[in-house]
């Protein structure tokens, strides 16, 4: 199959010049000197060498290095250190030992292989044709000269296989998809933890917030009061959609929103921290632009305005809660949003009825 | 060896031989050729690294649960004690600090990881520009392809393995992007987060996806992809008797077991060299997942980095339209469906399409082993360095926070700049690049036509001054005339000869305008007459030339001697 | 460093008591002052002369003489408290050099004397939050633990998760905390330097702000993992894997591929 060397082919022609077939080989160093071949030889022997001191070093480390009970930032970076040194020498020493020995003392004349055409011959097209037909004919399936009711009777297999094996998968997927996606009650979208009364409070220790605390300039990071008792799994999906920005901007800047005169006082305004772009906490406040920026994908709002998208991929203001103070002094929500947090999925607008099927429910249960 | 030795190999080879016919298959691969090129490697460095990341991920399989269940930490790591966390993110941190060696292994995987997407772009480039994927590769760049797709998928799901606010933020995007897809959107989120994000069944769910699906799927195409290489047997680069039906190379047994052998060591090596002294990853520095907080420089690992930045490009308010559609009630989100999912999935379509559109445009249907000099093929060098122009401005743009604090620019400048430049910039690469391949072209028709230029200034005794030339020999000739001159198609007319319109010519009319824009401006390679009349012409030239050059040398060398001769005198 | 930096502050703690008095007696921003600002010394009526003196030459140009600032030049300083001076003047923000997005850090242009007189004078316009003392800003008191929370939930967001810094819009950027003082970290929690926002200490408590101290500071010790790439996540991960992994590798491909001479 294949010839050292000089591979007797009719030469190829291109664009009326002859190929002048393969260069002629160059002997290396080695080859011809015997001192360069030694020298080659006892340099592959020197990586091989230093691979196995590699492995020393490594197992060195491993067993020699105190890496103390982990709470050591530098012993385990010594430790990590040295390892990795020992294993890189171990490895690129076996490497580059055997990449120089096949350079410099392997044999290195270029051979020739043919190639054949991935095309298989025409005979042996026709009789994979041919036999796929049998087959085709032995099963029943059809024949296309035949005619009559065989005809009738091989489409009836032919459909009713083709549904069932287009449905079965069916049987599988259905009790499986439907299992993963717990009880895809998507109206959860609407409802946060906020409502008349939850006490605005610290994130993450839940702390509640006076109205004196909040002084012009200042960004509080808000959780609804109660979070924190919640179960791990049931308080991450509420914290990701209640977390709440309060801020206080001076009163003159404030542009208040027609509609939400009572939403906010003396200049303290709260504002969903969920960017309505994909999501993200948008957490970045400017207290001198007043200006919102999320740092996932740099949608820029207005705090002094609606918080309106003044840069970036948001289209809509982030949902603004409204808050008063209580009689004690605290900070507290007038009700929950009054629109789903977070980023738009299609039925957003849609659903009022479902939300108010799903609050009934839930006071029912 | 000694004859013991040998008898022993002997007598294993006959016994697995008689169960297996393996002798057979050791005929076939041990003489296999493969051509030396360094451009050949950097599949090997995908698949090396992908080793890697098997034997890496093993390791780290050992200790990693994959649980979203709440523990408060209480290791070894001071910064986090009674924090709340899920043990999976516990168990990243007990990896870093208290195995020993652990924090090595984590960060050659997540090192490994980088690599593995880096060395298959780059090697997609390389098949890309040289034209590897013609026929009959077109299949195995498909494959190729799946495999790039997979890798993603593969980094994807390990990035966001630990629970930690960074990649928590990632699943949190993914997310968002999901709900915007109509009508489905919600439900499909519920059915990946098993119920309201984040859920408890999150990190399982990836973890199953990340050691099990996606490796099984990479590892099959990997023999897929592998096979097809055989089968095909290695392109080659032109030059003397590299032909389209034969391969010229090295044996597979012993200098490619030697070389791609080592290079496994190698690439092992290095990447364990960089994994010990660079941190990757640093979670502990994140925290635990918490969907309050975030931090700074929220991206994620460099290969999803473009489709973050088309998110940042896509404006949500174009010239005053909004780009969140409400048609009937429903909501459909552009902003988010534009970026995240079409422009990905044409940007990729198209790259999996390429080879069919060549082909199109080409209309040859002959297999294709020896490689186009990029340089021979402005159009698709043109094409190619657009598309990488496309992505790099995404991935820019992705960055943007991290260029602007770098370069002290401000970042909706930077946007902004971006959101044009991804409409001009790449038809201006396209240009300059297919220009500069022309002009390459050029220079080589002039090199083969002409000759060299010795840098040897002759005057004539009219006292014109004339560079010599020194001719190309057939080695170097070959490599510049031995490609095809392809015309842009021509396509049967619209109507026979009896005015009945021919079927399927608006997909010729297609196919020919796309020649055209392929082929229609182009450089002839030199033909065999032209080289003849070039010779010819030089002939006179070039012996009268001689003579001068042989004249001007001497004197040369009288000068030179006798300026030595003055120096040593003053000495 | 540290250690000089604390027994300066300790010369600073006589305003303290000023600030206090007077945050009684005009009643302005009281909830601002540290709770904790108590000294026993008076700053020297001297101090707060060659305060002025050193304000009306150095600081008067865009402030004004009487410090009450120009409309879209520069702000009033009256009430900003000496934290703010401090923090101001003591990270080289101040005196700026050219306009641009915001002041710029660099090498403070006066010595530490100098900054608490200013420092007097300022405060002694109006009252505002005063310089930290030693303990309030020493690490080693503080929970890095719970600073960690705080510091994520309301400091990351800007300055990345350990202080890295990053980018805020038009060009404007929080900076790396990696070499700023404790002290300088909180004055800047306190007074709110430009963008940043006041974080006063009904919002983060003095234990929790000296708690992210302890945070900040236990990040000096370096990465176990090894260099740090500018611990700005990703994106320079994936640089470095580009241009030093793949780089070194494909160098040795280019070796391997290349004839023995």
């Amino acid at each position: 199959m294949s010839t050292p060397e000089h591979h007797e082919e009719e030469p190829v022609t291109k664009n009326g010049f002859t190929d002048p077939g393969l260069a002629h080989h160059r002997p290396r160093r080695a080859d011809v000197e015997p001192k360069a071949d030694r020298r080659a030889e006892r340099q592959v022997a020197a990586l091989f060498g230093l691979s196995a001191l590699g492995t020393i070093i490594a197992i060195w480390a491993y067993f020699g290095l105190d890496a103390g009970d982990g709470s050591d930032v530098d012993a385990v970076h010594r430790m990590n250190l040295w390892i990795g040194i020992g294993v890189f020498l171990a490895m690129v020493g076996i490497g580059f030992g055997a990449i120089h020995w096949a350079k410099t003392l392997m044999r290195d004349h270029e051979m020739v292989e043919e190639r054949h055409a991935l095309r298989t011959s025409d005979e042996n097209r026709e009789a994979a044709i041919q036999n796929l037909k049998d087959g085709v004919t032995d099963s029943g399936l059809g024949t296309p000269d035949e005619a009559g009711t065989g005809v009738k009777r091989r489409s009836l297999l032919k459909g009713s296989l083709i549904t069932a094996l287009a449905i079965a998968p069916l049987s599988v997927l259905v009790p499986q998809i439907g299992n993963m996606g717990s009880d895809w009650n998507i109206s959860k979208f609407r409802h946060t933890m906020w409502g008349p009364g939850v006490r605005l409070t610290r994130d993450p220790d839940g702390s509640p917030i006076k109205a004196a605390d909040v002084t012009i300039g200042s960004v509080f990071h808000v959780i609804p009061e109660g979070l924190n008792d919640l179960e791990h799994h049931e308080k991450m999906a509420e914290k990701a959609k209640a977390v709440v920005l309060l801020l206080r901007l001076n009163p003159e800047d404030l542009k208040i929103q027609e509609g939400r005169e009572d939403w906010s006082f003396d200049g303290v305004i709260a504002y969903s921290k969920i960017c309505t772009h994909v999501g993200c906490p948008v957490a970045l406040y400017e207290q001198q632009t007043h200006h919102l920026l999320c740092p996932c994908h740099q949608s820029t709002f207005d705090v002094s305005d609606g918080a309106k998208v003044v840069f970036g991929p948001a289209k809509r203001p982030l949902p603004q809660l409204p808050i008063s103070v209580d009689d004690d002094g605290y900070i507290v929500a007038q009700n929950d949003f009054d629109e789903p947090v977070g980023p738009s999925y299609w039925t957003r607008l849609k659903g009022d009825s479902t939300t108010e099927a799903t609050s009934v429910e839930e006071e029912s249960h | 060896m000694g004859t013991k030795l040998n008898n022993a190999a002997g007598g294993t080879a006959n016994f697995v031989d008689d169960r297996t016919s393996i002798g057979g298959f050791v005929k076939f691969f041990a003489r296999k050729l493969f051509p030396d090129h360094w451009s050949f490697m950097l599949g090997e460095i995908a698949l090396y690294s992908f080793v890697v990341l098997l034997l890496s991920g093993v390791f780290l399989t050992a200790f990693f649960v994959p649980s979203m269940t709440e523990v408060h930490y209480e290791g070894a790591f001071e910064t986090m004690h009674g924090v709340s966390m899920t043990e999976a993110f516990a168990s990243t941190l007990k990896i870093s600090f208290e195995v020993p060696g652990g924090l090595l292994i984590r960060q050659i995987h997540h090192w490994s990881a980088l690599l593995f997407l880096a060395a298959i772009m780059t090697h997609m480039c390389r098949v890309f520009f040289t034209g590897a994927f013609r026929k009959p590769r077109e299949l195995n760049w498909l494959v190729g392809f799946t495999l790039m797709v997979l890798g993603l998928a593969a980094g994807f799901t390990g990035y966001s393995l630990p629970d930690d606010v960074l990649s928590g933020n990632g699943l949190r995007i993914i997310d968002g992007v999901v709900k915007s897809i109509p009508i489905i959107g919600s439900y499909t989120s519920y059915w990946l987060f098993g119920g309201e994000y984040p859920g408890g069944d999150i990190i399982p769910r990836l973890f199953t996806a990340h050691i099990l699906l996606v490796p099984g799927l990479i590892l099959a195409l990997i023999a897929v992809h592998l096979f097809l290489v055989f089968l095909h047997k290695h392109t080659q680069y032109p030059g003397g008797g590299k032909t389209d039906r034969n391969v010229v190379g090295l044996p597979l047994f012993p200098v490619y077991t030697a070389k791609a052998g080592g290079f496994f060591f190698v690439v092992f090596g290095i990447i364990a060299l960089v994994a010990a002294v660079f941190t990757i990853n640093p979670v502990w520095n994140y925290g635990p997942y918490d969907p309050s907080p975030v931090s700074a420089g929220t991206q994620p690992d460099w290969y999803i980095l473009f489709v973050d930045g088309a998110l940042r490009l896509m404006p949500g308010w174009l010239f005053g339209i909004p780009m969140e559609w409400e048609i009937f009630g429903y909501t459909l989100s552009m902003n988010i469906l534009l970026p995240a999912l079409i422009m990905p999935g044409l940007f990729f379509g198209f790259i999996a399409m390429y080879p069919w559109i060549e082909k199109w445009a080409t209309g040859d249907r002959g297999e294709k082993h020896v490689l186009d000099r990029p340089r021979n093929v402005p159009v698709r060098t043109g094409i190619g360095v657009a598309t990488i122009t496309f992505y790099v401005i995404l991935v820019l743009e992705g960055s943007n926070d991290i260029v602007a604090t770098l370069f002290h620019l401000s970042l909706n400048d930077l946007t902004i700049f971006f959101q044009w430049a991804i409409f001009i910039l790449p038809p201006i690469m396209f240009w300059v690049t297919k220009r500069i391949c022309m002009g390459l072209q050029r220079k080589d028709r002039e090199l083969v036509l002409h000759g060299h230029e010795t840098g040897t200034i002759v005057r004539h005794e009219n006292g014109e001054y004339i560079e010599v030339h020194s001719p190309l020999d057939e080695q170097e000739v070959w490599l510049r005339v031995s490609h095809d001159d392809i015309a842009p198609l021509e396509v049967a007319p619209e109507y026979n000869e009896n005015g009945v319109r021919r079927k399927g010519y608006r997909w010729d009319r297609f196919k020919q305008a796309l020649s055209r824009f392929y082929y229609e401006e182009r450089i002839s390679p030199v033909t065999k007459a032209e080289y003849d009349e070039a010779q010819h012409h030089h002939g006179h030239g070039n012996a009268e030339a001689d003579i001068q050059a042989a004249d001007a040398k001497d004197a040369d060398e009288r000068l030179t001697g006798e300026w030595n001769k003055v120096e040593d005198e003053a000495k | 460093m540290h250690a000089i930096a604390r027994r300066r502050h300790h010369k600073a703690a006589p305003l303290l008591l000023v600030l206090a008095l007077l945050a009684l007696i005009t009643g302005v921003a009281a909830i601002a002052a540290p709770s904790t600002a108590a000294a026993t010394e008076t700053a020297s009526a001297d101090d707060i002369a060659t305060g002025e003196a050193l304000f009306a030459a150095n600081c008067a140009s865009c402030h004004g003489l009487d410090a009450e600032g120009q409309d879209g030049v520069a702000p009033s300083l009256v009430g900003v408290g000496a934290a703010a001076v401090d923090f101001q003047v003591g990270t080289g923000r101040m005196p700026m050099q050219a306009s641009g997005p915001q002041a710029i850090a660099k090498k403070a242009q006066f010595t530490q004397d100098e900054i608490d007189q200013l420092a007097a004078w300022v405060s002694s316009l109006g009252a505002g939050p005063a310089v930290p003392t030693a303990e309030q800003v020493d690490a080693s008191l503080g929970d890095a633990a719970n600073g960690m929370e705080v510091f994520r939930t309301n400091c990351a967001m800007c300055h990345g998760s350990i202080g890295g810094g990053g980018a805020l819009t038009q060009g404007k950027y929080a900076p790396s905390l990696l070499e700023t003082t404790p002290t300088h970290i909180y004055e800047a929690m306190l007074t709110g330097p430009q963008s940043m926002p006041v974080f006063n200490d009904a919002n983060i408590t003095p234990e929790n702000k000296r708690d992210v101290i302890a945070y900040l500071t236990a990040q000096q010790e370096g990465s176990p993992g090894g260099l740090s790439l500018g611990a700005i996540g990703p994106v320079s991960e994936g640089f470095w894997a580009w241009l030093v992994l793949l780089g070194l590798i494909i160098g040795a491909t280019v070796w391997v591929g290349a004839r023995s001479s």
